[in-house]
């Protein structure tokens, strides 16, 4: 049995205009792997991945014929038993580090906090345990990290710390949103690895959402590529480079390259058939 | 002849015990027509650069001339006719109350134009936008659609030279294609000079000629963009970027 298996899942917000569909009826399972999310803003990947842990707020609806966690149905959860999967068994790193940590509390309060929700430990040994969270993000003077406050730390160590934290609980999934968008390119690598390290330790499940398709070829198991809201192509992430789909290579191609200078980059043509046809199951 | 030049560039932050040095020592010259790109990871000061060029650092050392002339502390305004920059943040360089029009209009009547009317629709053809978005408001407009009209208003002044401060990295790959293919385009029409900062190895490498890479304040290497693409960098530094953005 797959770890998340996503069913017909819709994201609707009501607006002046109309009904304005974020999502239209995208399905796809997780294993244990890493799984890939790709497509430009406003194509409904962050929503998707909000939308599985019950995020979206209201007027946003939710849709689907089911989202299971191991065959627990999270669209029959009451509020409060949401409250149990959210971080336990699902956590989600955001994109920007700045915005997702407590800007008045220092970061070892915010760790040892989440670590004492989700176990049952003194203080102390709760601290003990974010030491040895802030060393496995591999950061260097954990005991400097942890007095600090979030502003006093640089983007890519925000980013470790957040990661740090979403693994307390050791949860089955974790749903990555443009974790590194807002990092350097060197920075970049070092946040992957960890993720990596700790998803093929630990036996997690990772949904990845992001816009970098070099980054989802090199570093996922499993493509979803999504136009529109919808699914328009599945591909394995080392196949992502010969990918049929108009859309998928026109993304490509409109990326330059340092091994194949052009005068001109090629831009997309976007055809309306594409965000007509019926969306493609990610399900394995 | 060179367009820009920067000789023994140095700018810092605050003094006494909290001064940060910016940038140091930092020298290159532009060609006329050349487009010189920036690379380096964030807090190495390239932005630093283009803002110290435009005067937007109060305290710089150094020197840099525009068109062979030195230009003093005090910008005169003639500068601002021959050096323009587009901002890295297309959602937060443009007033959100003030229409395209506006936006244009302004600039184009302090720069002393008279014949505003044409110039604002021949600008917005430039940029590929057309006319019929002179009067919308920047929140009507998509991300791709903004960078073309901070485009639009740095040519304006008709400048020689064009200082672009990571002009797409806000922006889809879809999109990105489009503004780089545009600035490729305005640049081979209106004979402009680039410097352009970006972290984004390939996208210099599509843009510019010559690069220089920056670390920690420093340019650590200056060199042509075939040593970039046959990846034979000198500098470790620029190997280490090189090895992790491929």
């Amino acid at each position: 049995m797959p770890l998340l298996d996503v069913e017909n899942l819709w994201v609707k917000f009501p607006s002046r205009q109309g009904v304005f569909d974020a999502v239209r009826g995208v399905s796809f399972t997780l294993g244990r792997e890493r799984l890939g999310i790709v497509g430009e803003s406003g194509s409904g990947k962050s929503m998707t991945g909000r939308a599985i842990l019950r995020l979206i707020r209201p007027p946003g609806i939710v849709t689907a014929d089911k989202i299971s966690l191991e065959g627990d149905d999270l669209m029959l959860k009451s509020e409060k038993e949401m409250r149990a999967v959210r971080g336990q068994r699902i956590s989600m790193v955001m994109q920007d580090p700045k915005f997702s940590l407590n800007p008045v509390m220092t970061i070892g309060d915010q760790i040892i906090e989440a670590y004492r929700l989700a176990n049952k430990s003194s203080k102390s040994a709760a601290r003990i345990k974010s030491i040895e969270m802030l060393e496995a993000v591999s950061i260097r003077n954990p005991e400097r990290v942890m007095r600090a406050y979030p502003h006093e730390m640089s983007g890519g160590m925000g980013q470790r710390i957040m990661i740090a934290m979403m693994l307390i609980p050791n949860p089955d999934i974790l749903i990555a949103d443009e974790p590194t968008s807002a990092l350097d390119v060197s920075v970049q690598r070092q946040v992957l690895d960890i993720i990596d390290k700790l998803v093929t330790e630990r036996g997690m499940g990772l949904i990845f959402i992001s816009h970098d398709l070099n980054l989802v070829a090199d570093f996922c198991d499993r493509v979803l590529i999504m136009y529109a809201g919808r699914i328009v192509e599945v591909c394995d992430a080392d196949k992502l480079r010969d990918a049929q789909h108009p859309y998928t290579r026109g993304l490509l191609n409109s990326l330059p390259r340092l091994d194949a200078p052009r005068d001109k980059l090629e831009v997309l043509k976007r055809d309306p058939a594409w965000s007509e046809a019926p969306s493609v199951s990610g399900r394995v | 002849m060179s367009m820009l030049s920067v000789e023994n560039l140095s700018v810092w932050f605050g003094g006494g015990r909290d001064r940060v040095d910016a940038v140091k020592h930092a020298s290159f010259s532009v060609g006329v027509g050349e487009s010189f790109g920036i690379v380096g990871e964030s807090g190495s000061g390239k932005s630093t650069i283009l803002r110290a060029i435009l005067g937007l650092t109060p305290d710089w050392s150094g020197a840099i001339s525009v068109d062979d002339q030195p230009i003093t502390k005090k910008r005169q305004k003639t500068f601002y006719k021959i050096v323009q920059m587009v901002f890295q943040d297309p959602y937060a360089s443009l007033h959100p109350r003030h229409s395209v029009d506006q936006v244009l209009g302004e600039t184009l009547y302090l720069h002393g134009f008279r014949d505003i009317d044409a110039r604002v629709v021949q600008l917005l053809d430039d940029v590929g936008l057309g006319s019929k978005f002179r009067f919308r408001y920047p929140h009507q407009l998509s991300g791709g659609q903004r960078q073309r009209v901070a485009i639009a208003r740095a040519l304006a002044p008709e400048p020689k030279i064009l200082l672009l401060d990571e002009p797409t990295s806000a922006l889809d790959v879809s999109v990105q294609a489009e503004i780089l293919n545009l600035l490729t385009d305005l640049r081979a029409e209106h004979n402009l000079t680039y410097a352009m900062v970006s972290h984004d190895l390939s996208v210099v490498g599509h843009m510019c000629e010559n690069l220089a890479v920056m670390k920690d304040g420093e340019i650590v290497e200056i060199m042509g963009i075939d040593a970039l693409r046959n990846n034979q960098p000198s500098h470790p530094y620029s190997k280490e970027l090189l090895a992790a953005s491929v």
